[in-house]
């Protein structure tokens, strides 16, 4: 007889954990831009080929989480939040470490260099963008208190709260986005023409970071009206 | 009655079998909520069992026994071939034995209330005839196998939604849990207690009114309430393990609740499922020692005591390894949910003890963690398992139906 019960194995194991995990993943590995950015506008190329390397090998963990999360989510499961919203949410979680990757992947390769006026700004823009992905992370963290509440009450309304917080975080990195803009237009004229290119494109690329971090929010947030 | 203590011998062995059969096998699922949600270790869950497997088999078995001995079978059919009924219960408890080992091989999840069921209502009606099956009492206990997971997922809800509001849905869910965990302990020890009282003492020589009843049961309630009001002054709390998991410290004051509800668990397991085993054995043993089918006696206490003692060994020499595969399972089952279900399983078992039903546990308790999930309370539940977990008594009632049938003839041949 082989040693069993049953009522153990309709216990699925919890996609929480390891969605937690995941995002906080994620978020070491978008923190890294920081130092990464540091470097860069220092010139720093040697420095930043080091933490680019870090966060490529971030992200890759990050995909490798992702992977075994998925694999572990069998259709006949039920769930107490919807398996497509959950999935979704992953998704957007992992885009956010793939699009720190491309950040600093495009800015190692070309070597990229900005006018000193718009480094500290482009700076402090990075660091909002990841005070999103920080935030949506500090959500994502409530999952296993919405469970044990059966997404009822106080701890809906806390997660709401701070659904709310990460779209104002969001809303300012969309003004200094627009500062940044601003401030890269006046001078593009005296600019290499590619260079501008690519700049624009870093910047908003940046500012996607804080647009996926937002789209985990409002996914977690259909999560929670079901 | 020719062969008298044979047969008495024979039932004994085949109901032991049987008996050790359900300890072993059936009283890990009993036990596997409380287990999985962490709240007691497996060597506390083993020595509850124990206890308490034993002391519901022989303080509320009798009503289910009863059922079993000779409410399925119509005695007025059999009053001049009590011989047919010997055969045929020694079958069935064979029968039921036999289909639980190969079941259990094969991993697959049957009752063992079903396995009896089918194999006395196979018997009665091919070796028989038709006649000789009560099918308005056999109906009534099909149903009861749908009602009973229905009743117990209800209940479980309630009592889900139910913490949510009192406890963790509130400003200061720690103090709320001190406050009204022990409600719910008393919840427990009333319940069963007062089952237990109504149906279940007759045969140990007590006769209680209803409003005795109530009192007492209130008492009991009120004893084991004071218990665990002891226990949870004697937590440590660890603020700090609060920063990760919120409801970390609320979780251990709902650990107590959870030893007391798995307490309730393996009583009620035990006052449903010895019934399996000692029912058959308690009918052999009545019209072999009278030599009719239509006995008023009341069933000799030494019997659920056999009983008892069977599952507790089936525990002891094979079940601790079923509980222990629990054990180190990763679930996310808080004790907060491990308590909601097992109180909404156990009472909806106690209740089926007291009205005579033999139900499954297993699915009482699958039910009642549906219930839960359903509340959104649980991660993640595996449907296709419950799915499979429903569907095996489809295929256990005609197993065990003719396994008896095979059974019931071989032994026709030996003995007449």
């Amino acid at each position: 007889m082989s040693p069993k019960s049953y009522i153990f194995s309709m216990f699925g194991s919890s996609p929480i954990r390891p969605m937690q995990q995941h995002m906080a993943k994620v978020q070491t590995c978008t923190n890294e831009l920081i130092p990464f950015f540091e470097a860069a506008l220092a010139g720093d190329w040697k420095k930043a080929a080091e933490v680019q390397k870090s966060i490529s090998d971030l992200e890759g963990a990050a995909d490798e989480l992702k992977r075994e999360l998925r694999l572990n989510l069998p259709s006949g499961l039920m769930m107490a939040m919807s398996r497509r919203d959950l999935l979704e949410t992953l998704t957007m979680q992992d885009r956010i470490a793939n699009k720190a990757k491309d950040i600093a992947g495009l800015m190692l390769g070309r070597k990229m260099s900005f006018p000193a006026e718009v480094g500290p700004l482009m700076l402090d823009f990075v660091k909002r963008c990841i005070d999103a992905s920080a935030q949506a992370q500090t959500a994502i963290n409530e999952l296993d208190e919405l469970v044990e509440t059966g997404f009822r009450g106080r701890e809906v309304e806390l997660v709401e709260s701070m659904i709310t917080r990460l779209d104002e975080i969001e809303g300012d990195t969309d003004k200094i986005q627009v500062a940044v803009r601003g401030k890269v237009f006046e001078m593009e004229k005296d600019l290499p023409p590619v260079d501008v290119m690519f700049i624009y494109r870093v910047i908003e690329w940046i500012g996607d970071l804080a647009d996926l971090a937002q789209r985990v929010g409002s996914r977690l947030e259909i999560m929670l009206a079901r | 009655m020719e062969y008298a203590t044979i047969f008495i011998i024979l039932a004994c062995v085949f109901g032991f079998f049987m008996a050790w059969g359900v300890g072993a096998n059936d009283v890990a699922n009993a036990m596997g909520t409380s287990v999985g949600s962490k709240a007691i270790t497996i060597k506390q869950a083993f020595i509850i069992a124990a206890i308490f497997e034993f002391a519901g088999a022989y303080l509320a078995g009798g009503e289910v026994t009863k059922t079993i001995r000779k409410g399925m079978i119509d005695s007025q059919v059999l009053a001049g071939s009590p011989e047919l009924v010997v055969y045929g219960m020694l079958a069935a408890l064979l029968a039921a034995g036999i289909w639980l080992m190969i079941a259990s091989r094969a991993g697959w999840p049957v009752s063992t209330t079903h396995s009896i069921v089918g194999a006395i209502v196979g018997f009665a009606a091919v070796g028989i005839g038709m006649d000789a099956v009560q099918w308005g009492k056999v109906g009534t206990i099909v149903l009861s196998w749908i009602i009973s997971p229905a009743l117990a997922g209800i209940i479980a809800y309630w009592l889900f939604v139910s913490v949510q509001r009192f406890i963790l849905d509130t400003p200061n869910p720690l103090e709320n849990a001190k406050r009204y965990v022990p409600v719910y302990i008393f919840l427990v020890g009333f319940v069963i207690a007062l089952v237990t009282l109504f149906k279940g003492l007759k045969h140990v020589g007590l006769k209680l009114s209803m409003g005795e009843s109530y009192l007492i049961g209130a008492l009991i309630g009120l004893v084991v309430m004071v218990i665990g009001i002891v226990f949870i002054r004697r937590l440590k709390f660890d603020p700090a393990a609060d920063s990760d998991f919120h409801f970390a410290n609320v979780e251990k004051v709902f650990g107590v609740l959870m030893i007391f509800t798995a307490c309730a668990m393996a009583f009620a397991h035990g006052s449903n499922d010895v019934a399996n085993a000692v029912g058959p054995l308690a009918a052999v043993v009545g019209i072999a020692e009278t030599g009719m089918v239509a006995q008023k006696t009341v069933m000799p206490s030494w019997i659920l005591l056999l009983g008892g003692a069977g599952i507790v060994i089936g525990l002891i020499t094979y079940g601790h390894k079923v509980i222990a595969t629990v054990g180190t399972g990763i679930t996310e089952l808080t004790p907060s949910r491990g308590f909601a279900a097992t109180l909404a399983a156990a009472t909806t078992v106690v209740i089926a003890s007291g009205t005579g039903l033999p139900i499954s546990t297993t699915h009482t308790l699958v039910g009642a963690v549906l219930g839960v999930g359903l509340a959104r309370g649980i991660a993640a539940l595996n449907l296709n398992v419950v799915r499979t977990i429903f569907l095996s008594w489809i295929v256990t009632l005609p197993a065990g139906a003719i396994l008896a049938i095979l059974f019931f003839y071989m032994l026709q041949g030996i003995f007449s």
